[in-house]
């Protein structure tokens, strides 16, 4: 029986100072996550310990240095927020982790609530720049010169389905579900052939099929097994094949039907044999066919389309979803995806209101009509980047959402709520919780543990290997009982 | 009509941290299918209604294509030619 999926998203941003030419990422980025501020701050570390990025899924250890940032670098670049995410700087780019959901519809809400607070420092940031200067975000994937940041989902897996289950039965799966969720980009990088138009973000970038490696050679299935959870109940899928979505149907639509087939995999539901006889090639092919026609070559020696191998899974779904008692939520993504599908298959732009590549295509299209321009005009190329601009009144994502042209998922009222509140049912709640009632006594942090230090004691973690304890029923009144984090830890020991 | 009016350009002032975003959900216009209506309307007063159709559609896409206007970046090419990152994740 498939475990409850626990998930989240780690979306990396652009950045950059509009009016600065000696314009640094790193220290705009340490700028940016220090301009964000809420009321429980102390100095609160980013628990390293408990990292391990090098192990692989496929049971061995990579040789490599594990990064580990003195205290004064780690404080400035890491910041726990009371609504359980975690929002810093890796590398070049600032990174929103949104607090574990277990839902889609709960990581819509948190996914836009990190784009609206990092939106809010942008704000504060930028007014402490010289005159003339602006700082800027974008929620996109590339730079569309050969550079390329992530987008990436998380989802809590059974650890006795084996990793080469997955990869067998997800691989197809990958390659093609960017006809429902790809954030579109205009022309091809990274030596792909050329084009106007394609579907996805992150194609051109995928060059191998299963590996460790996030930053080159990325690979379609990302073998990290850092399960940041009892790592001999769980694993934790590191899916880094996707792009960063900004339409809340298409992020409702990416992690529904992903957590649904993932579930499938756990229940031994993939019966069919989808395996591409080249899906490097293939998620390239895919991206590059905004009509959503072409075929792509299956081991088998079939020829299938990317909307009729996603039609295969979706019949397997709905297969596996008449035998149980599924959630309303499943019910209401089944429904959608088997519109979208019959929609990619009639005409991709009766899509225009939900998914992200033909709500910029068909923007795109109407501007370059009205003004005669080709695809290659810098204004359409500023189109393209400029869908993911997160200011709300230049970002042409927002603007389509204010005139009616973007369907939405959850209300603005439920993002305002998850900028400060974690999500009730998984373990971020009573990080959260730690964090606004004890913030000063929080000495540090990571996804499954938390420490403090009370009085002149040694430091006191407490690890939360299991993702769906330290939830409201489990733990308010334990902290109701506990006035100080002193009161806390001593109701643990007890 | 526009929530959002820009600040004076280059510099922004930090006011309230988050500006109320898109309209009401309840806003949302129901955008016609392309071709809509094709079948159905056979006689004089049908196709009275396409042209009527046909010309709020082209109204729309005129809004849209202002509204962009207002805000695209100025110096396109050049604000593209510098939009650089490093390689992440």
């Amino acid at each position: 029986m498939a475990i409850p999926k626990v998930m989240g998203t780690e979306i990396e941003y652009g950045i950059t100072v509009k009016g600065d030419p000696d314009f640094d990422p790193i220290s705009s980025c340490v700028l940016l996550v220090n301009c964000y501020r809420e009321e429980h701050y102390g100095e609160i570390l980013w628990d390293y310990d408990q990292e391990n990025p090098l192990a692989d899924a496929r049971g061995f250890q990579v040789d490599g240095e594990k990064y580990t940032p003195n205290q004064q670098e780690n404080i400035a670049r890491n910041k726990t927020l009371i609504n359980g995410a975690r929002y810093y700087v890796d590398h070049a780019h600032p990174e929103y982790s949104c607090p574990e959901v277990t839902n889609a519809r709960e990581l819509v809400i948190h996914e836009k609530a990190g784009e609206r607070i990092l939106e809010a420092s942008r704000r504060e940031a930028s007014s402490l720049l010289p005159a003339g200067a602006q700082m800027l975000l974008y929620k996109n994937n590339s730079d569309r010169k050969g550079n390329s940041y992530g987008a990436h989902e998380n989802y809590l897996m059974d650890r006795r389905t084996s990793f080469k289950q997955i990869v067998e039965h997800l691989m197809p799966f990958f390659v093609t579900r960017q006809v429902f969720c790809g954030a579109g980009k205009v022309g091809s990088e990274n030596r792909g052939h050329s084009c106007d138009y394609q579907i996805s973000q992150r194609a051109d970038f995928f060059e191998t099929e299963v590996a460790l490696d996030t930053m080159v050679k990325r690979p379609i299935i990302n073998t990290r097994d850092e399960p940041h959870a009892d790592r001999e109940k769980y694993r934790r899928l590191h899916v880094i094949v996707g792009d960063a979505n900004l339409s809340e149907y298409t992020i409702y639509l990416r992690t529904g039907v992903t957590a649904l087939v993932l579930s499938m995999i756990e229940d031994g539901a993939i019966r069919k044999n989808l395996s591409l006889r080249d899906p490097v090639a293939a998620i390239k092919e895919v991206s590059h066919d905004p009509e959503c026609r072409r075929a792509v070559h299956l081991e088998s020696g079939k020829r299938l389309t990317a909307v009729e191998i996603q039609a295969e899974y979706l019949e397997m779904a709905l297969a596996y979803c008449a035998g149980r008692e599924v959630s309303a939520e499943t019910e209401d993504v089944l429904a959608k995806w088997q519109r979208a599908l019959e929609s990619l298959r009639r005409d991709p732009m009766e899509l225009e209101r939900q998914i992200d590549w033909v709500m910029k295509k068909g923007m795109i299209e109407s501007f370059m009509q009205r003004k005669s321009l080709s695809w290659d005009a810098p204004q359409v190329q500023m189109l393209d980047l400029q869908y993911h601009d997160l200011r709300p009144d230049k970002g042409l994502y927002y603007m389509l959402e204010r005139q009616g042209r973007a369907e939405r998922i959850v209300a603005d009222a439920e993002i305002a709520l998850a900028i400060r509140t974690p999500p009730e049912d998984t373990r971020a709640y009573f990080r959260g919780e730690c964090l606004r009632r004890y913030g000063s006594a929080v000495f540090g942090v990571n996804w499954d543990s938390i420490s403090f230090s009370v009085d002149d004691e040694p430091i006191k973690r407490i690890l939360m290997a299991e993702p769906l304890k330290g939830s409201r029923a489990h733990v308010e009144e334990l902290l109701n009982q506990s006035p100080t984090a002193a009161d806390l830890v001593r109701n643990l020991r007890a | 009509m526009k929530v959002f009016r820009t600040t004076s350009p280059g510099r922004e002032v930090a006011g309230d941290p988050f500006p109320i975003y898109g309209a009401a959900e309840s806003t949302q216009k129901k955008t016609p299918k392309r071709g809509g209506g094709d079948g159905e309307d056979k006689d004089a007063a049908g196709s009275q209604k396409l042209a009527k159709r046909g010309k709020e559609l082209k109204e729309e896409m005129d809004a849209l294509v202002d509204e962009i206007d207002e805000v695209l970046e100025e110096n396109a090419e050049e604000f593209v030619k510098n939009y650089v990152q490093r390689g992440g994740q």
